[in-house]
Formats: C-alpha cells, structure tokens, sequence
C-alpha cells in the first residue's frame, strides 16, 4: 500500500459504515435480559419535596434515587454541585429525582405517570436580570447572591480616566440566547456489570470525565469503571460532561440490579432536559475620542442556570474573547455567571467566545455607523497584530493573517461596491464579521490540568493509537491516523484507531476545546517520530506525554500572562436580501476564510466550517429557545427550528495556511472557530438591509418586526 | 388478536401479527433488527428514520405498521448492497458528506428516491429532495455535492 502524506485526499475511515446503517450508536445496542431507565424529574423550577408517592412496583421494577447511592450524592465536574438524584429540594424544572428501571418499557412509562411528587413551591430567578437580584431569594445564601463564579482582567488606564477623557462614551447592550445542540443522536447510555467491573457504553465526548466524576457515588476506584465511546452521532459540547448525569444516574441503578440498563432520551427530553448553551448579557461602554476608540469597558454576565458543570471555564473564555479581534490601548472586561433556577447550561461548539464575539462585533458595527464611517474600515484600524499586548497582559505571539483574508473575502464577495450600491435600507444587505478562537486549553491549563498522554503500539507493520480522544463526527478518526501515518511514513490503512475504552487507552485529554488536533495531533507526531527511529526493533510501544512550550507565563489565580498561545482566526461574509412586508431574509452568498495554520485534512475542513457556519447562521437567524417560568418553551424539532438544505446558499471557503510551530505539521484548532462569526456577519447583513439596530438574536421576522415598530 | 399485516420489506414477504398501531420505526428495529434507520425526533420532522415505501420516501416514525398492509417498503438494509445504493454510499464517502453519520442512512434513501425520480438534478433540486432531512453536522453542502457526484458517476444505472 502507498505511503499516506498529508495532503492526499483520503475517504474518512467512518463514512461507509456509517452511510451502510452499520454503525453501532448506543440506541442499536442490545444486551441479554436487558432492562430500561427512564428519567422522573421535577416539574417546578424551585421547591422542597414535600413527598414521593410510588406506585406498587411489580416484581423487576425498581424506583432508584438518591437513598440508594452509598456514597456521596455529587457528580464531579470541575466543582462537585451538581447532585446525582435530587432529595429534598429541587433546583430547576428537569432535576433528576429518580430512575424507574424494568424490563418493559410500556409498564415503565405508565409507573412514571402514576409517581406523585409533591412540593412546596419557591419563587423561581429564571432570567439573567432574575439571578442579579437574587429573585426568590439568594441562591448562595452566604454570599447573599447569586454569582457562581467572576472574574476580570485589565489593561492600560483606568476606566475612569479613559472616560474622563473622551469625548463620548458609546454604551449599549446585547444579549444572545439559549442555543440547543441538537445532535442528531440524542443523549445515551447503557450501563453492564461485566467481570467485576461497571461497564458503560455511552455517546459521549470525554469517557475519562465520566470515569472521574462518578466514581464517588459508590466511592470506588477509577480502575472498577470502564467507559467505552459508542459511535457517536454528534455533540458539539452537549456530550462533553452532561453524559455524567446519564451515567451516575444508572451507576447507581447497576450497583442495586447488576443487569444491562439502557437509557435513550427521546428528542423532547433531549430538548428539554439537557444543557445549553449559555445565553449572555454584555453591557459595553466605549470611550472615542476624536473619532478612535480610546478604551473599552465590558461587563458579561452568563445565565449558568442551577449548576456550575463547566461555566466558570466558559466564562473565562468568553471575558478573553471579549476584544474581538481587536487591540484597544486600555480595556476592562468582567465576567459574572449567574446562577438561576433553569436546567444548567454547559459546554457548547464555541464554549463562550460566540457569545462576546458576537457582542463585539455588533457592538464595532454600531460605533462605525454612529461615526458614519463603514464598519469594516473602522474595525480595521484596530485588528490585533503579532506582538501587541492582549487584554490579559500577555502577547498575541503568532503573525496575524487577517488582512490577507480580508483581501480575499472582500474580493471575493465584492464586499465594497455591493457597500455602495447597497443603500441602507434598500432591502439588500451585506454584512462582514471578524473573529478568532483560542486553542486549546486556557493558559497553562493543558500542562497544569490535562497532562495528556498518546500511546501508539506497533504490531508487525500495523500501528495501533491509544488515545482516550474521540470521534463525534468531527472527523477526528481520519485525520489523526492521516498524522500517524504520514509520520510514520506508511499508509493510513495500515494504522488503527479503535474507539476508546478507559480501560485500555491512555487519558489525552477531552475532545474539547479546538485541542485535539493541535495537542492531542501533536503527541501523535511525536509519538510517530520516535516510533520511526526505532521502527526495525520489532513490536514494541511508544507513550508520551504533553511538553508546555518555555517562555509563555500564565497565572490562573489573576488571569494575566498568554492566555492562548495559538489562535484561529476567520472572517466571514453574508449578503441578504429582505422581503419588507413580510420581514423574511433570504441569505444570497456566504464567504468565509478561515487561519487554522494548515489543513491536515482539507475536506474534512471544508466540512466543518460549512456546518460550523450553518449552526452560527441558525444561531443568529432562526434558533429560538426560551424560558418562561423555568420551562423552555420549545420541546422538541417542530418548535425549535434549525435549518434545513433550503434555508441557505452554498458556501464560498478559503483557509488561510499560516504554520503553527507547536501542531503537528503546523496545525492549529479549528473546530469551534468556525462557529464564531457568522451570525454577526448576518445580523450586520440585515441591519443595513432595513437601516435599523438590533441588539439581541435570533432575529426570525416576528423579532425583525419588534425591531422595526420600536424604530417607528 | 390483531389481523395480519402482510407487506414486502426489502424484497421479502413479512407478515406481522402484533399490534398495528405500533411506530413502523419500531417494528423495523426491534422486530426485524434492521436498525440502519434511526430515530431523530420521534415527529416526522429530522428524516433520519426515512424509508422508501411504494417508491415515495416516508418518515417510519410517524406511521403505525398497520398502514403498510400491501406495501412495499425499501431500508437502507435494502438498497445498500444494490447498484443504486453503493453508487450513493460510495459518492457519500468519497466526497466527504459523511460526519456523524446519524442522519445519513435517511439521507441516502432521501437520494435513492430523489435519483430515481430525477436522475439528473440541479443543485437546487437536490436542496428540495433532502429538505425533509437534517443534517446538524455537514451545513448540507457536500451531501449536495455528493450527490450530484452519485447523478454523474451512476449516470448510466440512474437512467435505466
């Protein structure tokens, strides 16, 4: 077979299997003397429980809950909030109470419609506004607040006298909402008891997260817990720590039953009941003086919902994305997430920078307009460049590519006559966003914290990778045996990647983050460089172990020093056309550029960054996910609409190659990047198209409509 | 007792005595093992559990067995080994439309109808052919593309 390099086109080693309807996902997984869970959950935001009233369980039919976990009642995230089964109270609409658990579905669901719960209700804080002042009652009653977590960071000046100074301060607000996931595989697990050991099957991102944060219910050894990754039918965050909630759940039910247990949510328990997205309130206050920027205020607070799951490390990321793209001589940025009575939000394609870089963008558009200057012009008096001093006193450390994009999009999408023909107001509208993505983990956190490791085997002439990273359709199977092989000098056939189990693979890491690639990647590389040297010695097995680059400072206790020490950086176009009366748009041309240092793959590429723009185009437009009273609005795939083949044009693409000295063959993370533009770029495109403001998403027609009567 | 529902499925006489109301998509995978259609929203909204049934593409999960007494149903089970089906599956992975892969094996019965209709469509036809299907992962473009690769490669298998 021919040696594989990285840049030969290869077909990804998961299509056909999957195309034929032969992957195995946990939902077509079977197991002898199977038995079902299903979820009782709360049905108020906040309250005591009161009572549960069972009905007469038949025989094989078990109700688990929190009396049954012998150990602690926590699963570990990065803090240890989030209870397995709520007993007492109950924190937010969706809170897991119990399992009921037997071997016919039909008798199952007709036991959980017979279960009362009673409960003494509270007052519940459901919004952002809600959890500031503390409605129903402080959630942290000892901090008399409602604050999970904070941070900020500063450079330059005071604000103070930067505002003193200027000769007007540009203040607004904007506001982006809830975002579900929506992977077409909904949330699942299967739980066995085999040779001792728990064994999970589960449609996950991190098996070693799940490992870690349930092992303290039945306070067993990391060692009496396997996890392995099913085929996985996309995640996009949603599978990053909220399986944990499945799994404990059912860690609990097999340590009472000892038979397989399997739960599958159905899509309206998925929609409802799962994390989101992190909607987000950012208040910016500008100051200009004599027509520039002199400094920039940023205060953001995140709706975290009941738990912390993972939002203080969201929050951060979106603090440090809350420039933009942009130096400012002075900035202060805070972050504040907020705890509120609503399903907890977590991880989501973007992880917190889609929020803030949304809200810059805007905000950027907004000023220019105020200044009656063009957006674009304005924004590119400030793009970051290598060397500048970035908002938490470190350095942006690479070369910066952006105005070569930008030379590239504009051209192609004829960015500046369609500007003057466009008219504001005329009912067509082009719309332009700049934006970048931190890799990996923040600071030193991927040395301080991960410590990950990548174990390749040699067997013969085949070479196996043991990597706890996995695939979630991502493409991530491909291109790191493309990696592998092309070190190795051999085929990509000839290298195997099975999906990992705990108890086999070594931990590299979460597939989070953008890092797989750029960390995990790299590992590869130099797991496969030293392989090649001794590659006569005969079958023999080559680990090693993540090395932090010398010369790069962070301090996590202040958040100062090089928060990231790659980025990618993209810039994106939208061109609309609007029909007045009815206030629909029709998107008529995307363009994209995108700086991920080099492509190991460029269809795979090509393909996140269509469906990363497409979920951001769905974010901004479309994707309407509210909260009323506790309760989302939108249940399941008819009112949480996302968008179809019709609702958008084909894509124009261009990756910008710029070598990153840290990835293997120059790589950089790039999965969530392409998520983070495109919606300030539509809703840019839509306000020139009515001549109006908008400072939230989505904008459906019906919020285009608001919009427009509050002009008038 | 239930009457017999008697229809073929994937080129087999099936007679199914049990409960006519239940979900099609559940006969198809519990009963019949065929588990290559996949169960997205449970409303006949995401396309992913799309079977052919008399040559129109259907969503299995909002019809009860009972409705497909003399019909002839076509799953991905069905197709896959055929000239038809390996033309799109190849054209699928060879073009890149495949990431997570759960919507796909409704996407390509969602192709095998639009192909046999329409064996040469224009991108914008395809766009309606696979509008009762969604894709989370891929934003559609290169689906669109694969199977315009699937008309042009199967030309000659697609005109017959």
């Amino acid at each position: 077979m021919s040696v594989t390099k990285i840049g030969d086109r290869v077909k990804r080693v998961d299509a056909v299997q999957k195309a034929r309807g032969e992957a195995k996902y946990v939902c077509d997984m079977t197991f002898d003397d199977m038995q079902y869970a299903y979820m009782v959950r709360s049905t108020v935001p906040r309250g005591k429980i009161l009572n549960i009233h069972l009905p007469e369980l038949p025989e094989g039919y078990y109700f688990i809950s929190a009396k049954d976990i012998p150990a602690k009642n926590e699963l570990w995230m990065i803090a240890k909030d989030w209870r397995c089964f709520a007993e007492d109270y109950v924190l937010y609409v969706g809170e897991t109470i119990g399992l009921v658990v037997g071997p016919d579905r039909g008798v199952l669901k007709d036991l959980k419609s017979k279960i009362v719960i009673d409960y003494e209700e509270q007052i519940p804080a459901v919004s952002i506004d809600d959890g500031i002042n503390c409605v129903g009652g402080p959630m942290f009653p000892e901090k008399n607040s409602n604050v999970m977590c904070e941070l900020f960071c500063e450079k330059g000046k005071p604000m103070d006298e930067v505002f003193a100074e200027a000769d007007e301060v540009f203040e607004e607000t904007i506001t982006t909402p809830y975002q579900e996931h929506v992977h077409l595989e909904t949330n699942s697990a299967i739980a066995t008891y085999e040779d001792g050991k728990f064994v999970f099957y589960a449609s996950a991102q991190c098996p070693f997260y799940i490992r870690k944060s349930i092992a303290g219910l039945l306070d067993i050894p990391y060692g009496d817990i396997i996890i392995r990754q099913a085929t996985t039918g996309g995640a996009f965050g949603g599978k990053e720590h909220f399986p944990d909630v499945l799994c404990g759940a059912l860690l609990v039910a097999e340590n009472v039953i000892r038979k397989p247990i399997k739960m599958v949510f159905d899509r309206e328990e998925d929609t409802q009941f799962s994390v989101k997205r992190h909607p987000s309130k950012c208040i910016y206050k500008t100051a200009i003086k004599d027509g520039k920027i002199t400094g920039v205020y940023g205060h953001i607070y995140y709706n975290c919902g009941a738990y912390l799951s993972s939002s203080y490390v969201v929050l951060q990321r979106g603090v440090f994305h809350a420039n933009g793209v942009y130096t400012f001589p002075n900035t202060y940025l805070k972050g504040e997430g907020i705890g509120t009575n609503t399903f907890p939000t977590c991880a989501f394609r973007g992880f917190g920078a889609p929020q803030t870089l949304f809200a810059i963008e805007t905000h950027m558009d907004h000023i220019a307009r105020h200044l009656g200057v063009d957006p674009l012009d304005f924004k590119k008096q400030y793009l970051c460049k290598q060397g500048d001093e970035t908002t938490t006193n470190g350095h942006i450390i690479e070369e910066v590519k952006l105005p070569e994009m930008l030379d590239v999009i504009t051209k192609e999408s004829d960015y500046y006559r369609k500007v003057k023909e466009y008219t504001p107001g005329c009912g067509k509208g082009i719309g332009i966003a700049i934006y970048n993505h931190g890799g990996a983990f923040t600071g030193n956190g991927e040395q301080a914290i991960i410590k990950a490791h990548s174990r390749l085997v040699k067997k013969g002439d085949r070479v196996t990778i043991l990597v706890g990273s996995t695939e979630m359709g991502q493409g991530f199977k491909t291109s790191l045996r493309k990696i592998c092989a092309a070190t190795l000098g051999i085929s990509i056939d000839d290298v195997d990647y099975p999906d990992p189990d705990t108890s086999k693979v070594v931990d590299s890491g979460p597939t989070a983050a953008s890092r797989s690639t750029m960390i995990v990647g790299k590992l590869v590389e130099r797991a496969a460089q030293q392989m090649k040297e001794r590659w006569d010695e005969g079958d023999f097995d080559v680990e090693v172990e993540y090395e932090h680059p010398e010369g790069y400072p962070w301090d996590q206790a202040t958040f100062r020093g090089d928060a990231y020490l790659g980025y990618g950086w993209g810039v994106a176009c939208v061109e609309v056309e609007v029909d007045k009366l009815t206030n629909e748009v029709k998107t008529t041309g995307i363009w994209s550029s995108h700086e991920i240092g080099k492509a190991i793959d460029e269809l795979i590429v090509h393909g996140q960054i269509n469906g990363g723009i497409i979920q951001s185009l769905g974010y901004g437009s479309m994707e309407k996910l509210e909260n009323r009273k506790g309760f989302f609005r939108q249940k399941s795939m008819s009112d949480y609409v996302i968008p179809t083949s019709m609702d958008f044009p084909k894509q124009f693409y261009h990756i910008q190659e710029n070598p990153y000295p840290w990835g293997p063959y120059g790589a950089k993370g790039m999965g969530e990047l392409v998520f983070n533009g495109a919606s300030a770029a539509f809703v840019d495109a839509v306000e020139r198209a009515f001549n109006t403001k908008f400072n939230s998403i989505p904008i459906p027609p019906e919020d285009i409509e608001e919009a427009l009567k509050n002009v008038q | 007792m239930y009457n017999d529902v008697r229809f073929k499925l994937n080129g087999k006489d099936m007679i199914y005595t049990g409960d006519p109301l239940r979900r099609l998509l559940d006969v198809l995978r519990e009963d019949y093992s065929l588990t290559g259609s996949k169960e997205g929203c449970g409303e006949g909204e995401c396309g992913a559990c799309s079977i052919v049934k008399d040559g129109e593409l259907v969503t299995s999960c909002i019809i009860p067995v009972g409705a497909v007494n003399g019909c002839e149903l076509l799953t991905i089970e069905g197709i896959r080994d055929t000239e038809k089906g390996k033309c799109i599956i190849d054209a699928y992975a060879e073009g890149g439309a495949v990431q997570c892969g759960f919507c796909i094996p409704g996407m390509v019965m969602a192709t095998y109808c639009l192909l046999n209709k329409n064996p040469n469509p224009s991108e914008e036809e395809i766009r309606v052919g696979i509008s009762g299907n969604i894709c989370r992962c891929t934003g559609y473009d290169l689906i669109v593309e694969c199977i315009r690769l699937a008309a042009e490669k199967g030309a000659s298998i697609w005109n017959k």
